[in-house]
């Protein structure tokens, strides 16, 4: 008895906070069907805020900048990241804590520190704020989390395969490609996606180093959210929930896969 | 053994170090030098060292917006604490089948923009929100009550937030727990409240712990939750540092408080390390 009422009261409890977790974003969502703009009486199913959403040339211009940004950040840090873990895990060298260090430090220092130190290099630089700028930063604070990601997937990894392949005459960069590389792929794609959904998500860094001209999606949200409450930014939240969970379950059906 | 030859070195980790240096560790220096320095009447920066800005920081005004920032990230992770463990708990003794897809669904909303989710909250809590509409509508309230912009909603704004960075270290740790110690210590006569305090919570800690580290540390920094949930005189030390370099221009102070900010951090770090050496140094005794 005593069992069955705590597992009553566990399933309660966790409900609650799913409850928790998920009305605010429910809510989110289904107001942005609502047809009043001015307050939050149903008026009526309407899906006219997203047809406004893609008359909106700023948005555009945003989600653009957004999407070109997570892109480019993509295939940059997930290279470079790759690249590194594969480095820090084949060598040893002299100073190799202190590289630890340095590409793990991102990680744990606040957002803000990292933002404002990136924005007073390029002004000292003369660096002007813009896709060069977001690029810079965004590439910096996802390359460590690609390296955390494909370590992870290298650490199953038999490093005497790598050994094998080039005592049979490979070269160093053909081991690579066709050894090393296909076992750590599943390593690989997880961090591109981490890093796709960082940098279309990042708010606190991007606030720093973005120019006038390169606002992106999130940036939009929060200068729309200070102007006020309206359906059109519950529509544009719906979608980007919507993209983000689409990856996120993409890089689990991934996960699921591997398994 | 053959060794790869030397270049192969050089092309994995030489894009990593020069990309980090130049972008992360250059900026970090930049800050210390010219939080050092002072802000000339132009809003500029006076290329002189002076220690002005950090004996400017031991202003009380400014010491009690350290003093509420570290007590409002403080309250975060205690709340997250404490909605987060028994949630953890009862997650990572569900059926195992269950686990994995549960677990999934608290990382989706941490996977969704932060903003967005601070944003649901204001939907909810405005004067001409929805709880207000509901309140109203039934006939509980005559008239809205006013939720937003206080410390009260920066709070559920930022456990809202943090939660999950709170949960998912917790579920690691409670997993991991042998169920056979639970029932050694119930077998040798402990109650169920002694079993927890005992044996549970002192093998969970190092979950805790990171947990705590996870939520605090972001706590201090998230400006856009005060700055779009809070009053008025909601200024955070994140706020406080946005400001300096946005608003005020003053980039040498700006750059001092960050130091601050950094230094306090590494100190936790630093408290963690420690902590969690000394505890796996125990363990193998």
């Amino acid at each position: 008895m005593r069992l069955s009422f705590g597992r009553k009261f566990g399933v309660f409890y966790a409900s609650l906070v799913y409850l928790f977790l998920y009305l605010p974003i429910s809510i989110l969502i289904l107001y942005s069907f609502n047809r009043s703009k001015l307050n939050a009486v149903w008026t009526g199913f309407t899906t006219d805020w997203y047809v406004r959403l893609f008359h909106n040339d700023s948005i555009l211009e945003a989600a653009k900048t957004s999407l070109t940004v997570a892109v480019i950040t993509t295939i940059g840090a997930t290279m470079i990241g790759t690249l590194a873990a594969v480095g820090m895990y084949r060598y040893h060298f002299r100073g190799k804590i202190a590289l630890e260090g340095l590409v793990f430090l991102p990680i744990v220092i606040p957002e803000i520190v990292m933002g404002i130190s990136m924005l007073a290099l390029f002004s000292q630089l003369k660096v002007s704020l813009g896709i060069m700028t977001l690029l810079a930063a965004h590439i910096t604070f996802s390359v460590p989390f690609v390296m955390v990601v494909v370590r992870a997937r290298l650490a199953g990894f038999d490093k005497n395969i790598e050994e094998a392949a080039m005592d049979l005459g490979a070269k160093p960069w053909t081991t690579f490609l066709k050894v090393t590389l296909p076992v750590i792929a599943p390593g690989v794609i997880a961090g591109a996606l981490l890093t796709f959904t960082l940098s279309i998500d990042d708010v606190v860094i991007s606030f720093f180093v973005a120019g006038p001209g390169s606002t992106t999606l999130p940036l939009k949200i929060y200068s729309m959210v200070k102007f006020g409450v309206t359906p059109e930014i519950n529509a544009l939240s719906t979608l980007m929930l919507l993209a983000t969970l689409l990856i996120v379950l993409f890089a689990e059906r991934l996960q699921q896969k591997e398994k | 053994m053959r060794r790869p030859p030397d270049f192969a070195r050089w092309w994995t980790l030489s894009p990593v170090t020069v990309w980090m240096i130049v972008l992360f560790l250059l900026p970090l220096i930049l800050v210390l030098a010219v939080s050092f320095m002072s802000r000339n009447i132009f809003g500029g920066i006076e290329y002189t060292f002076s220690l002005d800005n950090y004996i400017r920081y031991f202003d009380p005004l400014y010491l009690k917006i350290l003093w509420v920032s570290c007590q409002l990230a403080f309250l975060t992770t205690v709340f997250c604490l404490l909605i987060g463990y028994p949630f953890a708990y009862i997650i990572a003794r569900s059926p195992a089948k269950y686990r994995n897809v549960l677990l999934l669904f608290v990382i989706v909303p941490f996977w969704t923009n932060s903003l967005i989710r601070t944003y649901a909250w204001i939907i909810l809590l405005r004067t001409e929100g929805v709880i207000n509409t509901i309140l109203l509508h039934i006939g509980i309230i005559d008239k809205p009550l006013t939720m937003l912009y206080n410390d009260t909603a920066v709070l559920i704004g930022l456990v809202y937030t943090m939660l999950p960075f709170m949960i998912l270290p917790l579920y690691a740790s409670i997993e991991k727990l042998d169920k056979a110690l639970l029932e050694a210590a119930s077998d040798l006569g402990a109650r169920p409240r002694q079993t927890f305090w005992k044996v549970t919570l002192p093998l969970t800690a190092p979950g805790i712990m990171a947990g705590t580290l996870l939520v605090f540390i972001p706590a201090l920094g998230l400006f856009f939750i005060p700055d779009l949930m809070g009053g008025s005189k909601a200024i955070l030390i994140g706020n406080l540092i946005k400001n300096q370099f946005l608003t005020a221009r003053d980039w040498p102070f700006g750059s001092a408080i960050s130091i601050i900010l950094m230094a306090l951090t590494l100190l936790f770090i630093a408290v963690y390390v420690k902590i969690s050496k000394d505890k796996a140094g125990k363990d193998l005794m």
